[in-house]
Formats: C-alpha cells, structure tokens, sequence
C-alpha cells in the first residue's frame, strides 16, 4: 500500500495535554517521525506519523484516549526549485482538491504529506505522473 | 403477564369508587391522628365529611417538599411509634432531607407495587435480578428489592459498585434483568465496549430498568442499543415509597400510574388549578393505602401529563408521558425557561456524541454546554468536529430559543457521578 497511517489523537484544549499523550508513546517504545497538532477552541488534535501506528493506537487507547486513524499519501520529490508546483499542476489537472498539508526536507529529499478527502483520486492522479509515493516503511526511516 | 390482574384492570367506575373510599378514609385518618393536618384542614375551612367525590380532592390543601423538610423528623406520622418499621430519606442535597416512614403493611404494599411493575414488563421468577441502585436510605434499592423477591427473582443485592465487579456478577450468575441509573447504564455499555464485551452476545441481559434521574425517550434507544436490552421507564419517589409508583408496561408507551394506590392529579404548577386531562402540569398525589405517613396532595414538582387513551395491555389504570422535567429543575436563562432534557435530546439524537455531558451557566447570563465526543464521532478531521459543534449549536439554538456555547471533549473527561449525575452547573453571578 502507497498510503501511510496516522495517528489523530483527541484532547482537551489544555496544558499538559501534548505531555501525555507523548509519555504514552514513549513508555509504549513508539517512535514519532512527524507530528502536527491543531486546535479549535475546547478541543485539539494531535496527529502522529510513528514506526508502530498498531502499537501507538493499542497504548493511547488503554489509557483511555480518544484515538483515530487517519489515511494520508506521502510523496517525495527532489529538492529543488518547482517540485511543489509541479505536485500542485498535477493535483490541479486530476481535479484534486486537498486537506491538511504539510511538507519538509530531509536528507536532501523534499517530503509532502497531504490529506484529502479523495485519496484514491489523488493516488492515482500522482501514480500515473510516475511520482513516488512513500510506504509507512520508507517514511519512517528517512 | 400479569400479578394481580383483578387490581390491575378493574373497570374505571369501579376503580374510581375504590379511590373515593380510601381517600375518605386517609382524610379522616390524618384528621384524627396528624395535628399537622388538622391544621391545615382548619385553615383550608375544610372538614373530612365535605370529601363526598373524588374532585372534593381540590378542597384539601397541597403538602410540599418543604412542609416535609419544615416538619422533619417525623411530624406527618400517622401510626403509634413502634408501628414504623422501616425509614427511608430522600438525598437531602439541600439542608434536612425528607424522611419518610413504613408500616409493615405499607412495605407489603410497595413490594407488591413493585412486583406488578416488574411483571407487567415480562419479568418471571425464572430471572436473575441485578440491582444496582443504591442501598440504604435511597429508597431506589430496597424497594426494588423487595418487589423483584416477592415475584421470586434470584436477586443480587449488588448495589453500586465498580464497573468490573458488577460484569463479573452478570458474567458468573448469569443476570437477566438490571435495575440501573440510566446515566450510569451508558456509563457501562462504554465499559464493556472497552473490555471487548458484546453485550448481545457475552451476557444474558434482557431488561433494564431504569428510573431515580429524568432521561429523554433519546437516552432510552441509547441504552436498549448500546446493552441490547429492552429499557422500561420506571417512575416514584421517595415521598411516594421510591420505585413502583408508575411503570411501563411491555408497549412502553407510556407509564401506567397505580391508582388504586395513588391519586393522580395534573396542575397548573403555578395558579394550583387543575388542568384538563392530556395536558402538561405538576404531578400531584395523595396516597391512599399508606398507614404510615400519608401524604395528601403531595406536589411532586415533576411535569408530565396523562394519556388519556387506554392502553392495548388493558390495564384500565392511567398512563403518564415520560416526566419532561422537574420544577425543581428548570434554569432561567436570559429570560427563557429551559429543562436540561431538551438539551439531552438533541445531543442524544446525535450519534457523533456520547451519553456524558454537563450544562454549565458562567457569567452573567452564559449557558455553556459541555458534551463528549462518542468513540464513532472522531476521525482525525477538525473540520468534522466544527461542522458537528456548529450543528448543534444551531439545534440546541432552535429547541431553546438561547443560543449556547457547545464545547466538544474528549469520552471520560467529565465527571462520573457516583449517584445520581449532575447534569447543571450554576456558577451565575446574577
């Protein structure tokens, strides 16, 4: 599978809550590769990408937290000037709209993350342009 | 099924004679005995010779919470001491409690209440009883308990305990049937959900019974979906013996009210006028049988309203709507007077949000309701949880008519109560 697993973790709007959640990942041996955490009045969602996504949801569950598992496709590209735009041309072509994003470099590779509420549609729009969409394997050892 | 069918479908006209009776009789019993009483009657201008019909009721004088409270430890005893052999309080949350007082009869009496509740419901002596209602003063346990032995169930006496405890009991005894907070039933189906127990299919339950706080018709589904259990209203007070007061029957439309021990008033909780019949107003009782401490025109704040029609089962004693809320109850919020089920409606009507919430008033006038977020309700999308905030705002909005705050938090946030919930949270500096 081309696509990676996140972890979105719901919690209260409030201090102590990112210590928490991540005493659990890290009592539990699960290492997070990437993280965002947004927030909307009462409430936050962290999200996780992690080398054990079963392990992580298992530990956050058992202690009580309101865990989900979010499908996103993750897509490497070279790092240099209009990578992302051509991404972005060929999302625009197939009709794609997207989500959440977010991307970085890491050992000189370019890496986006991109949440859609059409995945299959995306997928398909990025393999047929023969971009490489990472597995949770590749993701998680950059 | 029924216990007692020739009490429980005696025709209207000879129903309404017995009450008369018994009314007559408890007017002059109180008269004689409860100095209380004589005064009152004194004051209303009223003998127990002018109670010649069942509407002469109007002539005698309300008793409120607060005569009992006023009137505490035992001022509305109508027997010789030794003659008392039970006591039960209300909670008392408010200074002194209510106490009510039990002859020997009077236990017989809401036993077999109690029995032909649980029996109208399909309840046999072939079931096992699991009553976790509280014991002691509460009237919520042993008044259960008497009625669910007197129909022969094998009962267990569990009381409230931890979640673990009460399924290893189901699990080993093998529990039909549960007497149970309905606050607390939910509590319990997200307990087994998360131990990876099916209800349906890992457990014998059958029914639930579920009574002691107000729930919406919304809760009910809830339950009966989340056990897999048939889930019967059960209504009383302690005022009134506690359960076993009115009760569904299998059709569970409605709570049929038992007459032959209770009359049954609607009001206009405000002028004290009677309504018409089908109209919404306070519940008002006068016991007919108690020995102990009977209780004329007893205002129990609770807001329902009679069914007139009779029902399929063919017992010929009124039904009751669900209480849609209580006096008591009622939050005054900018000007517009709210019940705290119409907001448990429109939350429970929404499958994105648990069975856990808390109506909090701050401010000078701000109603905030605080609600958890069901296990189905999060998928990792922000945007899902605005639009789902944003809608119930809008309802809540609707059913109000006051706009309110909507927070979302996480499942096992808010507190549990270890009784009944507390559902309000009045921090208003008015």
């Amino acid at each position: 599978m081309t696509s990676m697993n996140l972890v979105a973790v719901f919690v209260e709007n409030k201090p102590g809550q990112t210590a928490r959640v991540t005493k659990i990942l890290a009592d539990a041996r699960v290492n997070i590769c990437w993280v965002t955490i947004a927030h909307s009045g009462s409430f936050g969602v962290m999200k996780f990408l992690v080398d054990n996504p079963d392990q992580a949801v298992r530990s956050l569950q058992e202690k009580g937290l309101m865990v989900s598992r979010l499908e996103v496709l993750t897509l490497q590209a070279p790092n240099q000037p209009g990578s992302l735009q051509a991404v972005a041309d060929c999302l625009a072509q197939g009709g794609v709209n997207l989500a959440n994003c977010s991307g970085f470099v890491a050992n000189n590779r370019a890496i986006l993350i991109i949440e859609t509420h059409d995945l299959a549609k995306a997928r398909a729009v990025l393999e047929q342009q023969g971009l490489h969409l990472l597995t949770q394997e590749e993701m998680t050892s950059l | 099924m029924f216990w007692d069918r020739e009490s429980e479908i005696l025709a209207r006209p000879l129903l309404e004679r017995l009450q008369l009776g018994h009314l007559q009789e408890t007017v002059r019993r109180v008269a004689r005995r409860v100095p209380f009483y004589r005064q009152k009657f004194a004051e209303a201008g009223v003998k127990p010779e002018d109670i010649k019909s069942l509407d002469d009721v109007r002539r005698l004088p309300f008793t409120t919470g607060a005569d009992l409270r006023a009137i505490y430890p035992n001022g509305l005893v109508a027997v010789e001491a030794h003659e008392a052999v039970r006591l039960h309080t209300s909670s008392g949350t408010t200074g002194k409690p209510k106490a009510v007082f039990f002859s020997r009869r009077d236990i017989r009496n809401s036993a077999e209440l109690m029995a032909r509740s649980l029996v109208m419901t399909g309840v046999t002596n072939k079931d096992v009883f699991q009553n976790m209602m509280s014991y002691g003063l509460f009237t919520g346990g042993l008044i259960m308990h008497y009625g669910a032995e007197r129909v022969g169930c094998l009962v267990i006496p569990v009381g409230p305990g931890t979640s673990e405890r009460q399924l290893m009991l189901m699990q080993d005894f093998g529990t039909t049937a549960v007497h149970i907070l309905p606050s607390y039933a939910l509590y319990f189906a997200g307990f087994l959900a998360q131990r990876g127990v099916n209800p349906r299919t890992d457990l014998t339950l059958r029914r639930a019974f579920v009574g002691a706080e107000p729930h919406t018709e919304e809760t009910r589904r809830r339950i009966e979906q989340a056990l897999g259990v048939d889930v019967y209203n059960s209504y009383g007070l302690t005022e009134m013996n506690g359960p076993g007061v009115a009760f569904e029957c299998e059709h569970k439309a409605g709570l049929h009210l038992w007459e032959d021990h209770f009359l049954l008033e609607i009001i206009d909780p405000a002028a004290g006028e009677p309504l018409p019949e089908g109209q919404p107003g306070e519940l008002v009782l006068t016991t007919l049988r108690r020995e102990a401490m009977p209780l004329i025109r007893y205002r129990t704040r609770d807001i329902t309203s009679i069914i007139p029609e009779p029902c399929l089962c063919g017992r010929t004693h009124h039904r009751l709507n669900r209480i849609s809320g209580r006096t008591d109850d009622m939050l005054i919020v900018r000007g517009v007077n709210i019940f705290p089920q119409q907001v448990e409606r429109i939350l429970m009507s929404m499958p994105q949000v648990g069975p856990n919430y808390v109506i909090i008033l701050d401010g000078l006038d701000d109603m905030a309701v605080k609600v958890e977020l069901a296990a189905a309700g999060f998928d990792g999308d922000v945007e899902h949880l605005d639009t789902l905030r944003r809608q119930l705002v809008e309802k809540l909005k609707t059913e109000l008519f006051v706009r309110p705050n909507v927070e979302l938090v996480p499942a096992g946030s808010l507190p549990v109560a270890e009784g009944k919930a507390k559902r309000v949270i009045d921090r208003r500096s008015l």
